[in-house]
């Protein structure tokens, strides 16, 4: 035995101090060092980005009318196809328009006397063969709609300010496509008239309703920019397609959709400002529905206005099967995919400690467990986060443009929309991941926590997307359950003033983007609660 | 003491009694493992239970109201409770083999059973078992709550729809068909197990491998070839066509046909577990 001088081991560090940053750490390189980890996160990126592109791929134009607009053929495929409103967005403009122009300020004011239509048979199978007035019965489609419209000219997707009667949702404003205000509530008859106003004044235009024509209340003032001196204004019909939705055998929400059609009555047109003298000009904007549809008789004052189609944004996917079009929403199918690899990845990141029994090191090392998990969470959390960042901006960015090339319409997004569902993305599949990790803690084994997760989070949405079950409990199941947080894919925004069959396989979802993710935020918060209670109360 | 251990029955080859008594001996020494920890049956209760429990929740949700026409494939309906149980099988299937990876049991099983073969057929043969008598109960109690639930939501017997019975030929076949759809689970998961030999792995891929294909076609229905193709050859899609009772026209594959797909993909995967166990080191 030397009596030299032994220096005991001295960790630089206090732990407490700054042990955290240490634990990060020391997870960061457990998690990069283990070969399998790192392989099946590279997995993740490459399903995620990878299936999106395969089915934006593997879609081909086949031309079909879309969204209820005229049936494209031959060079018109791979093209867009929709009349492209003032916001940038598709739109149906199509209706009966009885106009004349009015040059500078002014201002138009109808009562409307009765609001009464046809529509196609009730019987679903007599559809096939929908030929002529016969098969027709009277009734209405809750959005059609006439009333007065101040046009910035007669081309589809010009700027437009209307006061309409509707058939189920009562007096309403609305412009430009996307915009809709509420006015006097309830059905017209010609024992309860609505007495319409449309006042243009420079590029602002406010609209009025009543019940008698003496007192009126204001409904809604718009700025139409660029609207040019002289407009067409007027009185209009339109109704769009009613549409029978029907449960599609283990493929969610099917539906087809027939023209209908609307016939207004209006009385006491009065109008000042700058008119012509002449007569009136009624014609479609766009075309109808279908033919034989449409047309106006003028008495005096007194109006019949008849027309089908709809003023409005176009719904993706609403149309017929095969349409060629996509929103951002269908790049990311693969989002399934990489979960269930991120799922697996981040259970073995606990598990696998139990296994080897690593976990009585970690915790001699860092015997506060709380900040173990903390720091597990987080390493796997952020690896997640950027992969998913990585494949979801590849998925959206590529995939739109090989099905531009492909020839399907892609629906425009905005940046902001981009933005999101590429964040929300990489957000999901972090959450997911901390979720997988906390099951994982609680249940020490990788197998019922790697189910119990999937079964969690994907199989409610493949419930919603592919089972008998009806579109009620399928929302239901999108709006308590973890698989929620795919609410946060949705690109393409949702109308309440267009009647359209909002499903998951269209990419809409019951709940809001940022709400649906919360839902997953709240279960991650919850396990990974209990997680830590669990694994500081448990000998590990 | 190796004519104690070889006294198979009489009259055969010294090697074939060899092999009788070696699938005999793994048998029972797998039926010993499975029967002396508690996760088996527990699974197999989970089952049971989740599988006529999701079933019920499916068909209490359809209502079929007075006075519209309802195409509803009521046995299916009955029947959906096996989206969820399959998951449980998995669960059980790849446990069988993994679990001995994970503890390094596998090295015991197979210095003690050499013919490595022997080994993994007397787990696909006690997995699949089991599962077919779990499964028969979990069916039988899903159509049972059918039967009891759909006359109240209006899929009665006067608007053209029998209550559900085995005595039918289209619901026996979807009976039958179901439980053996489980069992070919439990042969596929165990195939795959084999060969990637970690739990968490095996599980995301059987389970990836099933549910995803659902979401896929979803995406791809704008190509008809594609999505046809999927659903004809994806497992869990061609597997529950056994499922269908009504508009077997309109179906991408015939129901015996889709099990036969199903059946394939188990062979395949349990072949290549065969294969791979015994070519590695355990």
């Amino acid at each position: 035995m030397t009596a030299g001088t032994v220096t005991p081991y001295r960790p630089d560090r206090q732990a407490g101090r700054d042990g955290f940053a240490q634990l990060l750490h020391a997870e960061w390189t457990k998690f990069r060092t283990v070969r399998g980890w790192v392989i099946g996160m590279t997995v993740a990126l490459l399903v995620t980005a990878g299936i999106g592109l395969f089915a934006a791929g593997a879609t081909t134009s086949s031309c079909q009318s879309a969204g209820g607009g005229p049936t494209r053929t031959g060079s018109a495929c791979g093209t867009a196809a929709f009349p492209v409103g003032p916001g940038g967005v598709p739109v149906d403009d199509s209706f009966y328009f009885v106009r004349q122009p009015l040059t500078g300020n002014g201002s138009i004011t109808v009562q409307v006397t009765s609001l009464t239509g046809l529509l196609p048979p009730a019987n679903p199978n007599a559809l096939v063969s929908p030929n002529g007035p016969a098969d027709t019965r009277p009734g209405l489609v809750p959005w059609a709609k006439a009333g007065l419209i101040i046009k910035n000219g007669t081309s589809q997707g010009s700027a437009y300010a209307a006061m309409m009667v509707t058939a189920d949702h009562g007096v309403r404003m609305q412009d430009n496509y996307t915009n809709d205000t509420a006015g006097q509530p309830g059905a017209v008859s010609p024992a309860s008239p609505r007495w319409l106003r449309l006042t243009r004044s420079g590029d602002t235009i406010t609209g009025y309703d009543s019940a008698d024509g003496t007192h009126w209340t204001q409904v809604g003032t718009v700025h139409l920019a660029g609207l040019s001196s002289t407009v067409q204004a007027g009185l209009f019909a339109a109704s769009p397609e009613y549409t029978v939705e029907s449960q599609n055998f283990g493929g969610g929400t099917n539906g087809s959709s027939m023209p209908s059609q609307a016939t207004a009555a209006f009385d006491h047109v009065t109008r000042s400002g700058t008119w012509p003298d002449g007569t009136w000009t009624g014609a479609y904007i766009g075309a109808a529905d279908a033919s034989g549809i449409g047309g106006y008789h003028q008495a005096g004052d007194r109006f019949t206005v008849t027309g089908s189609g709809d003023i409005a944004p176009v719904i993706a996917g609403s149309g017929n099967e095969g349409d060629p079009d996509s929103t951002l929403t269908d790049y990311l199918a693969g989002t399934f995919a990489g979960l269930i690899a991120v799922i697996v990845v981040a259970t073995m990141f606990i598990t696998a400690e139990y296994r080897r029994g690593l976990i009585r090191i970690t915790l001699t090392a860092s015997p506060q467990r709380g900040r173990v998990l903390a720091a597990k969470a987080l390493v796997i959390g952020s690896v997640t986060f950027v992969a998913g960042l990585v494949a979801a901006a590849a998925a959206v960015i590529f995939g739109a443009q090989l099905s531009r090339h492909k020839g399907t319409y892609v629906f425009p997004a905005s940046w902001a929309t981009e933005l999101r569902v590429i964040a929300g993305t990489a957000a999901l599949l972090a959450i997911a991941a901390v979720l997988a990790l906390a099951i994982g803690t609680v249940l020490r084994r990788s197998a019922a926590a790697v189910t119990l997760v999937i079964v969690v989070i994907v199989l409610p949405y493949i419930m919603g997307v592919a089972s008998v079950l009806p579109a009620s409990a399928s929302d239901w199941l999108l709006r308590i359950t973890p698989a929620a947080a795919f609410a946060i894919l949705q690109a393409a925004p949702q109308y309440p003033q267009v009647n359209a069959i909002y499903t998951p396989t269209s990419g809409y979802f019951p709940l809001a983007p940022w709400a649906g993710l919360a839902v997953l935020c709240a279960y991650a918060a919850l396990a990974l609660s209990l997680a830590v209670v669990l694994l500081s109360r448990r000998d590990a | 003491m190796s004519q104690a251990l070889h006294a198979g029955p009489p009259g055969l080859s010294v090697a074939r009694r060899a092999e009788v008594t070696g699938l005999r001996d793994a048998l029972h020494a797998e039926w010993t493992k499975l029967r002396t920890v508690s996760g088996p049956a527990w699974l197999l209760a989970g089952l049971i239970v989740l599988t006529v429990a999701v079933s019920a929740a499916a068909t209490a949700a359809v209502r079929c109201p007075t006075g519209t026409a309802c195409s509803v494939d009521t046995t299916k309906l009955s029947l959906t409770g096996i989206e969820f149980g399959q998951a449980i099988v998995a669960i059980l299937a790849v446990l069988v083999i993994s679990a001995e990876y994970s503890t390094g049991m596998i090295r015991i099983t197979l210095a003690a059973m050499p013919r490595r073969s022997a080994v993994l057929a007397a787990k696909a043969v006690l997995v699949a078992g089991l599962v077919l008598a779990a499964g028969t109960i979990a069916v039988g109690g899903s159509l049972l709550a059918g039967r009891i639930i759909l006359p109240g939501h209006g899929f009665t017997p006067a608007r053209g729809f029998p209550l559900e019975s085995l005595a039918d030929g289209p619901t026996l076949r979807a009976a039958a068909g179901s439980v053996l759809y489980l069992a070919l689970i439990a042969l596929l998961s165990l195939g795959i197990a084999t060969v990637v030999r970690d739990s968490a792995v095996a599980i995301g891929l059987v389970l990836g491998l099933l549910y995803l294909s659902p979401i896929i076609v979803s995406v791809v229905a704008g190509d008809p070839v594609w999505s046809h193709r999927l659903e004809r050859y994806a497992p869990m899609s061609a597997g529950l066509t056994i499922q269908d009772t009504i508009g077997l026209r309109g179906l991408p594959i015939s129901p015996w046909g889709g099990l036969g797909v199903l059946a394939a993909w188990a062979a395949v995967a349990m072949l290549a577990g065969g294969l791979v166990l015994r070519w590695r080191d355990a």
